[in-house]
C-alpha cells in the first residue's frame, strides 16, 4: 500500500533504528516478555499487535525507560537506538525520553493551556531561545499535527477543554515539540471515534516521513492502514515480524494466522 | 408508671410485634417463607417498628407538653405578691423542690401518700420533715408553696398516668396494625427499607438542625450584647479591658489581631513543612517508608490540644527566652516571658503539619498517573514533573487544605490560653505576650459570670465573629477548590 522504507532492516546494510536483542521484562515473578528480538526500522511505521496481555505496550515502553518508573519492573537484555545501549548506566533516561517521545492511549493533556501543554517540553530542554522561538516551535508542532487551524485562535485556552480527538493530536503535537527521532504510539485511537481515529492514522501516515513510528494497536485493520512492518506478540513472545501486507496475506506462524483471522483474541 | 418503666414496657410490646410480624406471614404463607413476599424477618422487623415507633413519638410530645401544661396551672396559683418577692421562677423552683421532698418522703415511708396530700404548713414545719429525708430547703415553706407542690404532685401523677395510657395504647393500635397487615402478599421488606431512609434523613437533618441551633443562640445573645454596647467600639475599639464593675472597654481588634498573627504564624510553619512532606511522601518515598512514615505524621493530629499547650508552655516557651530573651544566646531581649505570639504559633504550625500534609497527600495522590506518565514521556525529570505538572493540578486542593489549616488555625483554644498570655495588646513585636479571641470567650464566661452583662455577653459577639470569619474561609476554599479542580477527563 506504501512504498518501502529508505532502510531496509532485514538487508542489514544499514543499522536499523532500533534493535532490541533477547529482551526480558519481569513484573515481580511473572515473566512478561521471554526473549525478543526485533529490529525496527528508521523512518517507518511498526505496528505491534496481539491479543491482550500479551507483552506488546510493556515491549514499547522498554523502548523508552517508562518502564523505570514502575518499581517491580526488571528488564534484561539488551536494547539500542542508532547503536547505543539505552540501559547503559550512562544513559540518562530523561534525555533518552526526550528522544524518544511516547503517546499514550488515553488523551492525557496536562491541566494548562494549549500553548503551554506544547511549550512544556521545550521549555524543560531549553530548546527555545526567546518567546518568538518558543511560538514559532508551538505553532509548527501544531500545524505537523494537524491541530493548528482548529486551536490557532485560542491557544491559551485550557487544553482539556478539546474534544477527544483534538486532544489526542495536541499530545502528539507535544510529543513532536521536543523534536524526537522515535514516537511511541500505545494504541493511541482506542479512546476515540471513527472520525477523530482517521485523522490520526492520516497524521501517522504523515509523520511517517520524519520520524520512527512504533504503534500498538487492538485493530488490525488500523495495523494494515497504517503501517508497513507488523510484529505479532502472543503470551509474552514475539511470535513473527515482517512486511504488514506479508502478515496479514501471508502468515508463517500458525498462532499469527489464527489471530489475524479471529479465531482468538 | 415511672419514665424508664414505661420506656421497658414498650420495648417489651415492640419485640411482641416483632414476633407477631413474623409469625403472622408466616402463618398466611403456612410455614413456607418462600411464599411470602419478603423475607421473614422483614415482617418482623416490620412489627417491631410499628410497635415502637408511634408510641415512641407520643412519648416524646407528651414529655414537654406535661411540663408545660403543668408549669402553667401550677404558677397560676402563686400570687402576684410572692412573685414580686423573688422572681417567679425561682418560686416555681421552690415548688419543684417542695414536690420532689414530698415525693422521696413518701418513698422513705416518713409520710403516706394521704399524708403527703394533705400536709398543712400551720401543722407540720414542713422543712424540718423533708430535711430529716434529706431534702434540704433554703428557706422555709410558705404555705402557697406547699399547696403549689402538692397541686403540681396532683397534676404530675394524673398526668404521668395518662401518659403511660397514651403511649401503651399507641402501642397496641400499632401491634393491631401489624396483626391486620402482615400476610403473604404485604411488601414488608419495602415498608421496612423506607422506615429506614426516614431514619437516615432525621439522623442528616439533626446535625444540620444543630447547626442552625448554635447559630440562632449566638445571633440572639450577639443582638443583646449590641443593645448594650455599640457595635462601632466593639469592632473599631483599640482596648480590651473587661471589668465587671463597669466602664469595660470592650474593642475586638487586640484579640482579633493576636488571632490573625497566631495563625499566619502558625500556617507559615505548618505549610511549607506539611507540604513538602506531602510531596515526599506521595512523589518519592517508597512503599516501607510510606507505610511507616505516614501513620506517624498522623499520630500528631491525634494529640489532643491541651497536650500541645503544655508543650508550649515548657519545653518551646523556655527554650525561646534561651534564645531571644534577657541574657539569651542571642542577646537581643526581645522576649520578656515564656508565653508569647511566637510560642503559640510555632506549637500551633506544629499541630497543622498533619492537617495540611494528610490533605495535600491525598490531593496529589489524586493527580492521575497519565499526567506523570505524559510528563516523563516528554523527558522531564521527576522533579520537573512535580513543580510542572503535579503541584499546578493539586493547586486548588492545596489552596483549599490551606485555608481548612487556617480556620483551625483561629479557632484554637487551648494552645493559645497556654502558650500566648492573657494580656490583649496591639503589637508587632512577635515575642510579646498576647491573647486571643478564643482565649477572651473562656475568660469571659469561666467563673460567677452574669449573663446579663454586656461583660459575659461579649464572648457571643467574640464568637459570632470567629464563626464569621472561619465560615467566610471555608465557603472560599470550597469556592475556590470548585471553580479551579481541573477536569483530568
Amino acid at each position: 500500500m506504501n512504498e518501502m522504507p529508505v532502510v531496509d532492516a532485514e538487508a542489514g546494510t544499514l543499522l536499523p533504528k532500533i534493535s532490541a536483542k533477547k529482551v526480558q521484562v519481569f513484573y515481580g515473578e511473572t515473566h512478561a516478555i521471554k526473549d525478543v528480538d526485533l529490529n525496527i526500522a528508521d523512518r517507518t511505521v511498526t505496528a505491534f499487535i496481539g491479543p491482550s496481555g500479551c507483552g506488546k505496550s510493556t515491549f514499547l515502553r522498554c523502548l523508552n525507560r517508562m518502564n523505570d518508573t514502575i518499581d517491580i519492573c526488571r528488564v534484561e537484555g539488551d536494547i539500542r537506538i542508532d547503536g547505543e545501549d539505552i540501559y547503559d548506566p550512562k544513559v540518562d533516561p530523561v534525555q533518552l525520553r526526550a528522544k524518544v517521545g511516547m503517546v499514550f492511549q488515553k488523551p492525557n493533556p496536562f491541566p494548562k493551556s494549549i500553548y503551554d501543554n506544547i511549550a512544556y517540553g521545550p521549555r524543560i530542554h531549553g530548546l527555545s531561545r526567546s518567546k518568538a522561538d518558543l511560538d514559532e516551535i508551538v505553532a509548527n508542532s501544531l500545524q505537523k499535527a494537524g491541530l493548528y487551524e482548529e486551536v490557532k485562535d485560542r491557544l491559551d485556552e485550557p487544553g482539556t477543554g478539546l474534544s477527544g480527538g483534538q486532544q489526542q493530536r495536541l499530545c502528539i503535537a507535544r510529543a513532536i515539540a521536543v523534536s524526537p527521532e522515535v514516537i511511541l504510539m500505545d494504541e493511541p485511537c482506542s479512546a476515540l471515534d471513527p472520525i477523530a481515529t482517521a485523522k490520526i492514522e492520516e497524521l501517522i501516515d504523515e509523520l511517517r516521513e520524519n520520524y520512527t513510528i512504533v504503534i500498538v494497536t487492538h485493530s488490525m485493520q488500523q495495523a494494515a492502514r497504517v503501517s508497513q512492518r507488523t510484529a505479532f506478540f502472543h503470551l509474552g513472545n514475539l511470535v513473527e515480524e515482517g512486511e504488514t501486507k506479508e502478515i496479514f496475506t501471508n502468515p508463517t506462524d500458525r498462532r499469527t494466522q489464527d489471530y489475524i483471522t479471529g479465531r482468538f483474541g | 408508671m415511672s419514665l424508664p418503666i414505661l420506656v421497658f414496657v414498650l420495648l417489651a410490646l415492640s419485640v411482641a410485634g416483632y414476633v407477631l410480624g413474623r409469625g403472622r406471614a408466616m402463618a398466611s404463607a403456612g410455614g413456607d417463607a418462600r411464599k411470602l413476599h419478603s423475607l421473614p424477618n422483614y415482617y418482623g422487623w416490620f412489627g417491631f417498628l410499628v410497635a415502637l415507633l408511634p408510641a415512641a413519638l407520643v412519648l416524646l410530645l407528651w414529655l414537654p407538653a406535661q411540663s408545660v401544661v403543668i408549669d402553667t396551672q401550677v404558677s397560676a396559683m402563686i400570687s402576684d405578691r410572692s412573685a414580686a418577692e423573688s422572681s417567679r421562677g425561682l418560686v416555681m423552683s421552690d415548688v419543684e423542690r417542695v414536690a420532689e421532698g414530698l415525693d422521696l418522703a413518701v418513698d422513705a415511708g416518713v409520710l403516706t401518700e394521704e399524708q403527703a396530700a394533705s400536709i398543712r404548713t400551720e401543722f407540720t414545719d414542713v422543712r424540718e420533715r423533708l430535711g430529716e429525708v434529706g431534702v434540704a430547703l433554703g428557706s422555709d415553706v410558705t404555705s402557697e408553696t406547699l399547696q403549689a407542690a402538692q397541686r403540681y404532685r396532683a397534676l404530675s401523677s394524673t398526668g404521668d398516668l395518662l401518659r403511660t395510657l397514651a403511649v401503651v395504647a399507641a402501642a397496641l393500635a400499632g401491634l393491631a396494625f401489624v396483626y391486620r397487615r402482615a400476610d403473604s402478599t404485604f411488601r414488608a421488606r419495602n415498608a421496612v427499607e423506607a422506615v429506614v431512609r426516614w431514619i437516615l434523613i432525621l439522623a442528616a437533618s439533626i446535625a444540620i438542625l444543630t447547626t442552625v441551633g448554635i447559630i440562632l443562640s449566638l445571633i440572639f445573645n450577639t443582638v443583646e450584647f449590641f443593645s448594650l454596647y455599640p457595635a462601632w467600639d466593639f469592632f473599631f475599639g483599640l482596648t480590651w479591658s473587661p471589668s465587671f464593675g463597669g466602664g469595660s472597654e470592650l474593642g475586638i481588634l487586640p484579640l482579633l489581631w493576636a488571632t490573625l498573627y497566631i495563625s499566619f504564624i502558625a500556617l507559615a510553619v505548618s505549610v511549607p513543612i506539611g507540604l513538602f512532606a506531602a510531596i515526599y511522601l506521595s512523589e518519592y518515598a517508597g512503599p516501607a517508608v510510606r507505610a511507616v512514615a505516614k501513620p506517624l505524621l498522623e499520630v500528631l493530629a491525634g494529640i489532643p490540644t491541651i497536650v500541645y499547650g503544655l508543650f508550649a508552655l515548657l519545653t518551646v516557651g523556655p527554650l525561646l527566652v534561651d534564645i531571644f530573651g534577657d541574657g539569651g544566646v542571642l542577646g537581643v531581649g526581645w522576649m520578656g516571658g515564656g508565653t508569647a505570639v511566637m510560642t503559640a504559633g510555632l506549637v500551633m504550625g506544629i499541630m497543622l503539619i498533619p492537617f495540611v500534609s494528610s490533605l495535600s497527600d491525598d490531593i496529589i495522590n489524586a493527580v492521575p498517573q497519565a499526567m506523570r506518565d505524559g510528563s516523563l514521556g516528554l523527558g522531564a525529570t521527576h522533579s520537573e514533573t512535580v513543580k510542572q505538572v503535579i503541584l499546578p493540578a493539586a493547586l486548588p486542593g492545596i489552596v483549599g487544605a490551606i485555608l481548612l489549616a487556617g480556620s483551625r488555625a483561629i479557632g484554637e483554644t487551648m494552645i493559645v490560653v497556654l502558650g500566648a498570655g492573657a494580656a490583649a495588646r496591639l503589637s508587632l513585636n512577635p515575642f510579646e505576650a498576647m491573647t486571643t479571641v478564643t482565649a477572651k470567650i473562656v475568660s469571659q464566661l469561666t467563673g460567677d459570670a452574669d449573663f446579663a452583662s454586656p461583660e459575659a455577653l461579649v464572648a457571643f459577639a467574640l464568637g459570632m465573629t470567629l464563626f464569621v470569619i472561619t465560615l467566610g474561609l471555608n465557603v472560599i476554599a470550597l469556592y475556590i477548590v470548585r471553580k479551579y479542580r481541573e477536569q483530568y477527563e
